[in-house]
């Protein structure tokens, strides 16, 4: 691979260059946040699908990962907290030409949006989700949400975490989802695939993706790093595709299981019009 | 729209179904809705006749959804509307927030029964008067319309749809549950009588498109989605890009046009219906089910030679406080009859200024007033 070689005066393009907003950079991320890394694969993962661009709209909700459709240069939508599925649920119906994907966290779509969530699933509505795992509230400094493991710390949990938090993928897979997959934020490979092969699946598809928050969950959980955390996937995470959802629940420490958990048929909505444009 | 599916002709028709037969024939072609009293025939009118003439009902799993739905078919080029009350409603207001923000389209119907919380659910109220107007938070400014009759449910809501696309915001049709349920003579126009409005379109190309950038009358003209625009709208506090902006100066300037791109269209929005008011010493200011009921107290007044006047509002935001300080020198009281413990009082008494009296006639609402209740106000008042 070509490395390119920065001199100020480089007419190399960035391969992205098309699809993210530069003039939005730099973005308001946190120094080793999994969520770049994320965005890139969303984005690969899109130009792998073969979908038309301008035909594919993504709406967030609100929290970190709710500022992703703020770089991403497609139609995008940035809306309020836990109202990101609905949204796109309206958009998708009125416009069924459109592929319509929500790029939003772990609290924004399984608390204050949970109900949205598992109605999108129950309809099997032909939308992707892509959901950012970072098991706490980032945004407003390190809360414990619906995803955190029991015994986390967390800013609201100082002594640990009493709640038994939600699976986010067996949450989706009981709804009704279509295809069902999670990768941590360092299988960047494996992560693209499945966003290529959810962009083009009929129905409510759902990627989750486990990923590091440094600031918070991850300093305050003794992974005070992206590094740290990146290397704790590394060495905790396990591939087994196929995998009952129900099974692969995450602790604060333990192995973590990834794959692609479901992909079936069901019918979906809207029945009418071609959602994977182009494809 | 084939004339087959446009129900031209005389009908008797309540209310609800009047504003489900207007939306068809303003072109919406979209519904998101949950069910709630006495707004529910709305949805199952629209639940019939969307499938019809090509659009798509969905009931959502609440309120909150529904707003955020209607919100997203907007921007995927549907006239979109949502139809609730009061519990609803207030559900709704965290993304009518966001309509106003995004400057989406929509029209949401609330079909008022009485308050506060679950209250009379089948029974008339006209309390979300101010909460129309200021329920979601922050500063901006909002279209409100208050039909007296099924017909004028029919014609307000197709004005409804085009003031919507016309200033891009959500309008709000706040009908009562008196309205709604009455079952009345409609008659729905031809077609080609009735003139319908569509949002304004970038003449820019793609690349040198921001979506919101204003033209002189403040509203920026709306891309479509999927068209290429490749556009981003936020919540946020953003600049003429749509992009987010978290300072004081870009704040400033996008909320003063969000409030002015109402406020300096005031006199083309605003619509009232005014008897006898000229010579009047005493003015009845009413609106909803509630003018119907007033009218029946002004005519008794009249025949016992009482100079008394009716300003019947059909527009409730923006409040049509010129006519009301006009009339303030002349008139000497103004009677304010509403199912409320006084909301619209309140803007009447703001907006003459300590220069005529101002009498509320409230009832809390389960029923209409009975007319001797203001026609005793106006025997008060002239004494």
């Amino acid at each position: 691979m070509n490395v390119p070689v920065v001199t100020g005066e480089t007419t190399e393009k960035h391969p992205l260059e098309d699809y993210l907003r530069f003039d939005r950079l730099p973005h308001i991320w946190c120094p080793g946040c999994g969520l770049g890394t994320v965005l890139g694969a969303f984005l690969r993962g899109l130009l792998q699908s073969g979908l038309t661009p301008d035909k594919v709209a993504v709406v967030s909700g609100i929290g970190c990962t709710g500022r992703s459709a703020g770089y991403i240069k497609l139609d995008s939508f940035h809306t309020t907290h836990g109202r990101a599925i609905a949204f796109a649920t309206g958009l998708k119906l009125a416009k069924p030409e459109l592929k319509v994907v929500v790029f939003s966290g772990d609290g924004d779509l399984a608390a204050i949006g949970g109900n949205h969530l598992i109605h999108a699933g129950r309809r099997n509505i032909d939308l992707t989700v892509l959901c950012v795992n970072n098991f706490n509230y980032g945004m407003t400094g390190g809360q414990f949400g619906p995803t955190t493991p029991v015994a986390a710390r967390s800013t609201t949990s100082r002594t640990g975490n009493i709640e038994n938090p939600f699976n986010m993928s067996a949450l989706a897979a009981a709804s009704g989802a279509t295809y069902v997959a999670r990768w941590t934020a360092a299988q960047v490979h494996q992560m693209e695939r499945s966003i290529t092969e959810a962009l083009l699946k009929r129905g409510f598809s759902f990627v989750e993706v486990i990923s590091p928050c440094p600031t918070y969950y991850g300093r305050m959980n003794r992974l005070p790093t992206g590094l740290d955390q990146m290397r704790y996937y590394r060495s905790n995470s396990v591939v087994r595709h196929g995998t009952n959802p129900n099974e692969v629940g995450v602790g604060v420490d333990g192995q973590i299981v990834t794959g692609k958990f479901i992909d079936i048929e069901r019918p979906y909505l809207p029945s009418s019009g071609d959602g994977n444009n182009g494809g | 729209m084939s004339d087959r599916d446009h129900l031209e002709g005389e009908h008797f028709m309540s209310g609800d179904d009047a504003c489900a037969e207007g939306a068809i024939s303003a072109d919406c072609r979209f519904f998101a809705g949950y069910p709630i009293t006495p707004a529910t025939e709305i949805a199952e009118r629209m639940s019939d006749r969307l499938p019809e003439v090509g659009g798509t009902y969905i009931q959502m799993e609440d309120e909150l959804g529904s707003m955020a739905a209607v919100l997203g078919a907007s921007w995927g080029n549907a006239k979109a509307m949502t139809a609730t009350s009061g519990p609803g409603f207030s559900l709704m207001m965290e993304n009518i927030g966001l309509g106003v923000m995004l400057e989406t389209p929509c029209v949401v119907v609330n079909v008022q029964r009485a308050g506060p919380s679950t209250g009379l659910p089948t029974m008339v109220g006209q309390g979300d008067i101010m909460q129309a107007r200021w329920g979601s938070h922050g500063c901006y400014s909002i279209i409100a319309i208050s039909p007296s009759s099924a017909q004028e449910v029919f014609d307000m809501t197709i004005k409804a749809f085009n003031l919507a696309e016309r200033f891009r915001l959500p309008v709000l049709m706040m009908m009562d549950g008196a309205v709604g349920h009455m079952y009345e003579k409609v008659v729905i126009p031809p077609l080609s009588e009735i003139h319908l409005i569509t949002r304004r379109r970038p003449d820019v190309s793609p690349g040198e498109y921001w979506p919101y950038v204003p033209d002189d009358d403040l509203i920026p003209p709306m891309a479509d989605t999927g068209e290429g625009y490749r556009f981003h709208v936020t919540g946020l506090t953003h600049d003429e890009r749509g992009y987010p902006a978290m300072n004081p100066e870009a704040q400033d300037k996008l909320v003063r046009r969000l409030v002015e791109k109402v406020e300096r269209h005031r006199n083309e929005i605003i619509e009232l219906e005014e008897d006898g008011i000229d010579d009047a010493e005493v003015v009845v200011c009413a609106y909803g089910i509630t003018a119907r009921v007033a009218m029946i107290a002004v005519e008794r007044a009249r025949q016992a030679g009482i100079r008394v006047g009716m300003l019947r509002l059909i527009t409730i935001w923006p409040f049509p406080e010129d006519k009301i300080k006009r009339l303030a020198g002349q008139v000497k009281s103004f009677v304010v009859p509403e199912i409320n413990y006084g909301q619209i009082s309140l803007e009447v008494e703001r907006s003459v200024a300590g220069m005529s009296k101002v009498v509320l006639v409230p009832h809390m609402g389960g029923d209409v007033h009975d007319p001797e209740t203001i026609l005793e106000a106006i025997r008060q008042v002239v004494k």
